[in-house]
């Protein structure tokens, strides 16, 4: 089988876009989650059952009804390849659930990438929307959309007191889980970020790293979300998070204009130094790699690097993980030759203008 | 750097927890850490979401003394004690089943137990109308308010008729 589409390219289109306020949030995202009325949960579904929910739901996507949102390509998981899979959960396409455990799992994605259709994870159905910069509402409308276009042609579980019913109690309701990625480097440094982070916990939301639930926030990227989903309307989580991100993002942006004004000349060298290492370093591993590449960021964004490009940060961001270094070169990698690989593709891809 | 585990291949994670305030680091290489079932980032193991949940789902509701007969839905087959080792529904149709032990659950999680947010356009047809005649009852009795009671006798045929559509 040819290769998919999107393992060529580390960087979605939809991360070529601009975005508002781009210089600190990365991406919004929005994650809705359904089930079929009649069927068990996936967990508990028989193989039959699961496959029954598979084909009902890709014959949306496949009998053309998806295609005013830009023509969506349909997978089974059971026709990709585990690299195919990881490289799909390192641009966030799919969660690591649906690539490890799933059975009958399957994926519809948009053309841009700014939409992926997860058919048999822990829900039979989760609909995520991905926007550059800080569009958090934009990408809820345009998952609502989809979400429309799917209850048309099939049965939702929806209860009268309860809202839309999941396999979890903790996305009952709305089903709807929120979230903004941030790059908060100029809080890391002034020491802030742990009393912001604690402050947001305590308004219901949640914090989580680059990949998620579990992982640590590595290269100064902070996943910020809503917790509750039941008793709030979808306006109501989405203006809280909107309101609170907006305020960390006038954080950030003051803690940057302080260190220039205070600290140029250290600032300077830091991301300078980041930046040479990057350039010229034979082997590094992926959390080094994740702070330089943070520094080299923010470095960018305070008009100290005008020779490096905002999107080709975002590529490293995604080209350095492990499944993407194993791709580039076709083979298992041990974990030395993969710190090699990592460094000879941010040298290359640093010394080529994008 | 080398492993601090097995000394032999390079460290690649670099842990760091702090368990009461004591700070402990780790550097070991990937495959120690399966061994010691250190949490990856990216793969699906360690303490998660659903670990947390199943201590917030055995919580017995006050003055549950007397031992209750096993609580199972008659869809899937799921026992309520299942679902709170799991911290997940077997099917739409546990809500219904575990509905009495629910409330307390969802309010701690969500602190909240009934939804107000979107509802769909078919499964919902009810839901819609229920929250339509919520609107109209507000708006008549505004009107009522302001002695305009042409249109609130409107609006009241208005609610009549869809509170006989949905036979309440």
């Amino acid at each position: 089988m040819a290769k998919p589409e999107f393992a060529e390219q580390a960087l979605s289109p939809w991360m070529k876009k601009e975005g508002p306020d781009r210089d600190v949030v990365l991406s919004s995202r929005i994650r809705i989650a359904r089930n079929l009325r009649s069927y068990p949960f996936p967990m508990l579904a028989t193989p039959s059952q699961s496959a029954d929910v598979m084909e009902q739901l890709l014959s949306v996507a496949e009998t053309g009804r998806l295609n005013g949102l830009g023509q969506p390509a349909t997978y089974r998981l059971s026709e990709l390849t585990e690299l195919e899979k990881l490289v799909l959960v390192e641009k966030h396409l799919i969660s690591p659930a649906l690539a490890g455990e799933s059975r009958n799992g399957a994926l519809i994605l948009g053309r841009n990438e700014d939409i992926s259709i997860m058919i048999n994870e822990e829900d039979h159905l989760r609909i995520q929307c991905l926007y550059p910069g800080f569009q958090i509402r934009e990408a809820w409308e345009y998952a609502s959309k989809v979400d429309d276009i799917f209850e048309e042609s099939v049965d939702y579980a929806f209860d009268e007191k309860y809202g839309y019913l999941t396999s979890c109690p903790t996305n009952v309701g709305t089903g709807i889980r929120a979230s903004v990625m941030m790059h908060l480097p100029a809080l890391v440094i002034t020491g802030q970020i742990n009393r912001i982070l604690s402050a947001v916990t305590q308004v219901g939301l949640a914090v989580r790293g680059l990949y998620g639930e579990g992982s640590e926030a590595t290269g100064n990227l902070f996943q910020i979300s809503n917790q509750i989903t039941l008793g709030q309307s979808e306006t109501e989580i989405l203006d809280n998070l909107h309101s609170v991100a907006r305020q960390m993002i006038g954080h950030e942006k003051a803690a940057r204009d302080r260190l220039l004004a205070e600290s140029r000349a250290r600032i300077e060298d830091r991301v300078r130094r980041s930046y040479g290492i990057l350039s010229y370093a034979s082997i590094i591993d992926s959390k080094e790699a994740a702070q330089r590449l943070s520094d080299v960021r923010l470095g960018v964004n305070l008009g100290l690097l005008p020779e490096v490009e905002l999107d080709v940060l975002n590529e490293l961001i995604v080209s350095t993980q492990p499944g993407f270094l194993q791709q580039k070169f076709g083979e298992a990698l041990n974990p030395e030759q993969r710190d090699m690989t990592r460094a000879q593709i941010i040298r290359s891809r640093l010394a080529t203008k994008a | 750097m080398q492993c601090q585990e097995c000394g032999k291949r390079p460290a690649t994670l670099h842990f760091t927890k702090i368990v009461n305030g004591e700070k402990t680091e780790l550097h070991i290489c990937e495959s120690c850490a399966r061994e010691r079932g250190e949490l990856i980032p990216g793969t699906t193991s360690g303490f998660s979401i659903h670990n947390l949940l199943s201590g917030l789902l055995d919580f017995e509701p006050a003055g549950s003394g007397a031992k209750q007969p096993a609580l199972r839905c008659d869809m899937c087959g799921m026992t309520y004690s299942q679902f709170s080792k799991m911290g997940r529904f077997g099917c739409s149709h546990c809500y219904k089943q575990f509905a009495d032990r629910l409330d307390p659950l969802l309010k701690r999680v969500h602190g909240n137990t009934v939804h107000v947010g979107k509802v769909p356009r078919r499964a919902g047809g009810r839901v819609r109308t229920k929250r339509e005649i919520d609107k109209l009852k507000k708006e008549m009795q505004s009107r009522i308010e302001r002695e305009d009671f042409e249109a609130a006798a409107k609006i009241r045929d208005r609610i009549r008729d869809l509170e006989k559509e949905i036979g309440m």
